[in-house]
């Protein structure tokens, strides 16, 4: 069987998609379409969607998309969605760190002398949840853009984000203080075809477990 | 909106209405047809009740204070309410009892399509009937609900609560390792599971959760006989509707035996569901074997939708 068996498939834009589309490729997928073309959105004939990587289990969870590629800590953030996690698809990785400008601990030191520390993330439930795990207070600021400048404009003392190379950390003059956990890329399902299209489902799985 | 209703709460107008009224009728002409009475029960009921029945009901949606201090609740399902008027009100009586309802529930769900906290269910309580042939009138009468209520592709997992939890006895998993297990399980995490379990050198372990089909997956492991049982007993017209899913798992900790979840093509998110709970009746006093199950009314409708009806 060659192509996704009829399944649309929910493929993640950014820094997922090459290697994704390379992964396809691998399955006898045609994704010339997808490569050439960086504003469509929908590639009806392929039963490929392109998204934002945080868009992948809104589609899945609804069953506007069978399956879906994204990263774990996507769906470590979005924990309550009703889909299945199929397979470690192995590539992607990168950690989940709380991080701090270099030198003397700020956060340390906001925790220590006023009891809270102020971190800025794109994460807050991950972030919440690992401060709470850990016993220490915190106030989430949650911010949309470049989470690096929040720590050096004194906006917070510290930041949780994902780090790949921690070159764009380094670049900004912060340290990692402590990893949070790490992340892959994975196959997600809707439990509705996971059940009704179990076969072509299935077949999909065994062929990306064989590559 | 200048004066919202509460989240996961919204008004239902006339033409919406009159489209759910006629799934509700369909569906107790069943009811009426099989000899199954319709009941209804308080909205609210005592906690101590709804946790008798199950522990984890103790996280409602809703939760109030009668003018004495007792603790009230907005009932999670119908399933424990029954389950308290059989033990009270039918104590004596002849078995099995067959008992439906169309009522609202309540649950602390987060508010999405289909998924209201405050949404109408429609379903059946067969009590005093043990497994198999319980289970398979339970099953024929589900599907004659669903044909009634409009749906043409409507699939029924079948699968059985009891199933994993005797392959852990089987293969020897201890306590210790059977939380982080089963929590795998619950929340679809087959990544998670393949990793708790490959210690145990059981390969069955993350396998069988992930077999569903036909009913050729019965054969991969002893225990799934029951379930073979269960569909000697089913017409064809039923038979043909399973899929035979052995990782069906409930969030709710009252069954005990199959279990079933809906499906349409037209819909991501099941219909509703059911199961045997054999132990929960002797909970209220009257042990007997029961089965039920439950249908979303509104999930029914969108589904119909779905369609194209």
């Amino acid at each position: 069987m060659s192509g996704l068996g009829g399944l649309r498939l929910a493929v993640p834009r950014g820094a997922l998609l090459g290697e994704t589309l390379d992964l396809l490729d691998g399955l006898g997928i045609d994704t010339a379409e997808v490569r050439g073309n960086d504003r469509r959105l929908l590639f009806e004939d392929a039963g490929i969607v392109t998204m934002r990587p945080s868009d992948v289990p809104t589609y899945v969870e609804a069953g506007a998309a069978d399956i879906g590629i994204t990263g774990k800590d996507v769906l470590a953030e979005q924990g309550e969605r009703d889909v299945y996690e199929l397979l470690d698809l192995g590539f992607g990785p990168c950690r989940m760190v709380f991080a701090t400008v270099d030198g003397d601990d700020p956060a340390a030191e906001a925790l220590r002398r006023l009891g809270v520390m102020r971190i800025a993330t794109k994460y807050p439930k991950i972030a919440l949840a690992y401060f709470e795990h850990t016993g220490r207070q915190v106030e989430i600021v949650e911010v949309r853009g470049s989470v690096e400048l929040a720590p050096l404009t004194g906006l917070v003392e510290g930041i949780v984000d994902l780090s790949a190379t921690g070159t764009t950390l380094r670049e900004n003059g912060l340290v990692i203080r402590e990893e949070i956990s790490a992340s892959t890329a994975r196959l997600i399902a809707n439990p509705v075809a996971h059940k009704l299209k179990a076969e072509a489902l299935d077949a999909l799985v065994e062929r990306i477990r064989g590559r | 909106m200048i004066h919202p209703t509460p989240s996961g709460t919204r008004d239902v107008l006339p033409d919406e209405m009159r489209e759910l009224r006629a799934i509700e009728a369909a569906l107790r002409g069943v009811f009426d047809a099989r000899g199954y009475g319709e009941i209804a029960t308080p909205a609210l009921e005592y906690e101590e009740v709804l946790t008798r029945g199950d522990p984890a009901a103790a996280d409602p949606a809703y939760k109030l204070f009668d003018e004495h201090g007792n603790v009230l609740v907005l009932r999670s399902d119908m399933t424990i309410p029954i389950a308290r008027v059989v033990g009270t009100r039918y104590a004596t009586a002849d078995v099995p009892l067959r008992f439906s309802y169309v009522a609202a529930a309540y649950r602390s769900v987060r508010p999405q399509r289909g998924q209201q906290r405050e949404m109408l269910q429609a379903g059946v309580e067969l009590v005093g009937a043990p497994g198999p042939e319980g289970t398979a009138e339970a099953l024929i009468v589900l599907c004659e609900a669903l044909g009634a209520a409009g749906l043409e592709n409507y699939r029924v997992g079948l699968g059985d609560a009891s199933l994993y939890p005797r392959l852990l006895d089987r293969v020897g998993v201890p306590d210790a390792a059977r939380t982080q297990i089963v929590h795998e399980l619950v929340t679809r995490d087959f990544v998670g599971l393949e990793r708790e379990v490959e210690r145990f050198g059981e390969p069955l372990l993350a396998r069988l959760p992930q077999l569903r089909g036909g009913p050729e997956v019965l054969d991969a492991a002893p225990e799934g006989a029951e379930l073979r049982a269960v569909l000697d007993l089913l017409p064809s017209a039923v038979g043909e509707r399973v899929i035979f899913d052995l990782g069906l798992t409930h969030a709710l900790g009252y069954y005990t035996g199959a279990v079933f979840e809906v499906y349409d093509a037209g819909l991501g998110a099941p219909l509703g569901g059911g199961g045997r709970y054999d132990d929960l009746l002797g909970r209220f006093g009257r042990p007997l074997p029961a089965c039920g199950w439950a249908l979303n009314v509104e999930r029914l409708h969108l589904a119909r939708v779905g369609e194209g009806r």
